[in-house]
């Protein structure tokens, strides 16, 4: 739980910063340049992905697609291209940064009015979602910027040794 | 077909507007559709059949557009409008807009309603933001909205005469299907087993709304009305409580079984029937046992609820194959003996015959070539596993377990069929039967639950059987061998349900936006016409000042949405296949408009 928590209040913070301004720019270069325990990051320290010259994807990568699937994919469509009724996310992630995702996936958005009924609901109480919301952010953020292609990624980093810990307790 | 058959089934059709208007109770059910269109499928017994004859296999090359209509809405439009005398009545996905049309005033807007409705629901709906339809009865029109209000509107003026909350959408219950009405009740399931619902189908009186019964597909048999000692299965008396025994713990209260699939009445044995949906999780290993009564053929009285047989088709799903398709009610000969017979095209790509009486199980074939996850239904009563599939360990994701890829399962989840409804010819003896062609990926892991939030636990990608390019077929079945007469492929799934007449003529739509016309007998197409969008819609036909009208909603969206920008996956095509799988939204958008056709008047 403490781990939920902790991205629970990250997306509340995020959110109060990220009031009343208008992001026009592009998010940071998403090369990663550390990584601690099969995590990577870029050079601001957000996560990141990680794709090896053989197509090799970082364990996130993989796991982000496999939660993305089964929790977003219903409404943004496979492979984060869309769908009828919730845009593409592979086209959003060209301009929201980390900090606009988690604010929308724990809070939530509408966009209601004579034309258009896009809701999306808050997720932040969302175990099945917030516990690998990092994970689905670095798998669409390597899809927006066509570092891996459609389809589930077919060979991938072995699973960090605390994955499963942390998996654990935060699902509880 | 005999000829005072058809004389009765004329005779039939003619009646059917009197004696709707002459509520409340209708003392025969009509056997088929004539002129009015006033009921989901056409006729209480699901049929989609009309005794109308002036479009035949001989003219139907000379259809024209009489008139079309919009709704405004974008979102995927299923269902079919409803006609009753004078006057069509046409829904829409949410808001659940509903138009009265004038048809003597080249549909004139007579009323509309639209109702104001928390748009937090449109999340919870999985799959788009549908509506099956509308009901008729008591001079009323029923509509089971998006937020699980039950509303019946006077159909003369459109007031809402009453309203009645059928369940809570922020615990994830939603409302989409069409209702029917029998006698003095008209009857609604529920949606919502991605969320953790527990599915229930209920009766509410015509005249004030107010609860009649509810049966809940899984718990207590205080609950789900089953009778023990007295409610059958597969013909042997079911032991009490013998729901809650098939579930471990306590996952039976948030176990899914919803019932937003399409009902049919028997007026001989006063059954209602319909189908339960896929038990909660996605993941099989969190739900240990039968989950009974997901994935079930149900036969309930409709006027107790009290359930006289049902059938567990899929028990212990573990690929999403939900129950919920229509239950169409034919009488035809098996080996010699006139039978009456329960017909069901399932998600798990398997035709059932069953006795509708008994629910003795006649009949199960595959009725798509590919279907692969079960090599065969087991027919012999004196097997321990009657009328169980015979499930393939490899295609087993109980068996490879959470966080394993099982590949290559056919059908896919959203099955060999899905709700999108069949039609039936007592001219042919054949039934009609509109089919997904694809199969998937399925990767089951453990989620927790959140009232009110998604509650899947699955992973799948989903393409089409491995050396084929189309996603569809539209195939004629022989329901008393189980077997395919003829098959029609599709480029894309077909996810319209399909109308067929005593002109020999068989209609549909597809995803790209086409208004099919086939002969009945042969497949052959007839006439084809390219609507605004994509049709997810019933089609249907009526009669009104001496000519027939074939009519359907387009509009593309629902589970088929899923594919329309994206198109599916072909992981084939590192391998050297042809990849003709392009994405939908090369061949149509959205936008929900109703299309009439008809002759040209000479």
């Amino acid at each position: 739980m403490t781990r939920y928590a902790r991205y629970f209040l990250a997306a509340g913070v995020a959110s109060c910063l990220m009031g009343g301004l208008a992001r026009a720019d592009k998010p940071a270069d998403p090369a990663a340049v550390s990584s601690e325990d099969g995590k990577y990051a870029d050079k601001d320290g957000r996560p990141t992905f990680n794709v090896g010259k053989d197509g090799k994807v970082d364990f996130y990568t993989y796991i982000g697609y496999v939660r993305y699937t089964a929790n977003c994919m219903h409404c943004h469509g496979p492979d984060g291209l869309g769908s009828t009724y919730a845009p593409s996310l592979v086209n959003s992630l060209k301009s929201l940064d980390y900090a606009d995702v988690m604010t929308t996936v724990a809070n939530g958005k509408k966009d209601v009015s004579e034309s258009s009924q896009l809701v999306m609901p808050s997720f932040g109480e969302n175990k099945n979602i917030m516990c690998y919301i990092d994970a689905i952010y670095i798998y669409l953020r390597a899809r927006s910027v066509d570092a891996i292609p459609r389809g589930r990624p077919q060979d991938h980093e072995p699973k960090p040794k605390d994955f499963s810990e942390t998996e654990d307790s935060c699902m509880g | 077909m005999s000829k005072t058959f058809l004389t009765g089934l004329l005779t039939t059709g003619a009646l059917l507007s009197s004696v709707l208007t002459a509520p409340p109770v209708m003392a025969q059910a009509p056997a088929a559709a004539g002129k009015d269109w006033s009921t989901p499928a056409g006729s209480l017994n699901g049929q989609r059949f009309s005794s109308l004859n002036q479009i035949t296999n001989e003219n139907a090359h000379k259809l024209q557009v009489a008139w079309t209509f919009s709704t405004g809405v974008l979102r995927g439009h299923e269902g079919a409008p409803l006609v009753v005398g004078d006057t069509m009545f046409v829904h829409a996905p949410f808001p659940n807009t509903v138009f009265a049309l004038d048809l003597n005033n080249d549909g004139k807007i007579l009323w509309k309603y639209e109702p104001k409705q928390d748009p937090n629901v449109i999340p919870v709906m999985c799959c788009d933001t549908v509506n099956r339809g509308l009901a008729y009865g008591d001079g009323k029109i029923f509509l089971h909205q998006a937020d699980t209000t039950l509303v019946a509107l006077d159909a003369k003026t459109g007031n809402v005469a009453w309203s009645v909350k059928t369940d809570d959408p922020s615990k994830g219950a939603t409302g989409t299907d069409a209702p029917i009405v029998v006698k003095d009740k008209v009857y609604v399931g529920v949606s919502g087993g991605e969320f953790g619902v527990r599915g229930w189908f209920g009766a509410f009186n015509t005249a004030d709304g107010k609860p009649a019964w509810k049966g809940y597909s899984i718990g207590p048999d205080s609950d789900t009305l089953i009778q023990p000692g007295k409610t059958t299965d597969l013909g042997k008396p079911v032991a009490a409580n013998s729901s809650i025994a098939s579930w471990q713990g306590d996952q039976w209260k948030i176990g899914g079984g919803a019932t937003w699939g399409w009902k049919s009445y028997d007026p001989q044995t006063n059954l209602i029937y319909y189908g339960s949906g896929n038990p909660s999780t996605w993941n099989p290993k969190q739900r240990p046992g039968d989950n009974k009564y997901s994935m079930t053929i149900w036969a309930r009285d409709a006027d107790t609820g009290a359930v006289k047989w049902l059938y567990q088709m899929t028990p212990h799903d573990e690929w999403d194959y939900d129950g919920v398709n229509e239950m169409v009610l034919a009488d035809q000969e098996i080996d010699g003996k006139p039978r009456n017979l329960l017909v069901h095209f399932d998600r798990n790509g398997f035709g059932y015959t069953l006795d509708r009486v008994t629910g003795e199980l006649l009949v199960a074939e595959k009725f798509d070539p590919a279907v692969n996850w079960a090599s065969k239904v087991d027919l012999d009563p004196k097997s321990e596993t009657y009328g169980r599939p015979q499930v393939l360990p490899q295609y087993s994701t109980e068996h490879n377990g959470e966080d394993v890829n099982t590949t290559n399962i056919c059908p896919a989840a959203l099955g060999s069929k899905d709700e999108q409804p069949s039609a039936f010819s007592p001219q042919t003896g054949l039934f009609y039967v509109p089919t997904n062609h694809v199969c998937m990926d399925y990767e089951p892991f453990r989620v927790s639950y959140t009232a009110g939030q998604p509650y899947v636990g699955a992973t799948l990608s989903m393409y089409p059987p491995k050396g084929d390019t189309n996603m569809g077929n539209f195939i004629a079945w022989d329901a008393r061998t189980g077997k395919i007469v003829w098959s029609d492929p599709e480029q894309f799934s077909v996810w319209s349900g399909a109308l067929a007449t005593a002109g020999n003529v068989v209609f549909y739509g597809t995803l790209e936006g086409y208004l099919k016309a086939v002969d009945a007998k042969t497949g052959k197409e007839l006439y084809k016409f390219k609507t605004p969008s994509g049709i997810i819609g019933n089609v249907m036909t009526y009669e009104h000042a001496g000519r027939q009208y074939v009519a359907v909603l387009s509009g593309v969206g629902g589970w088929a949405g899923i594919g329309l920008a994206a198109g599916l996956n072909d992981p084939h095509a590192g391998l050297g296949a042809v990849g003709g799988y392009a994405a939908l939204n090369q061949y149509t958008s959205l936008g929900g408009t109703l299309t009439v056709f008809a002759l040209p008047r000479d």
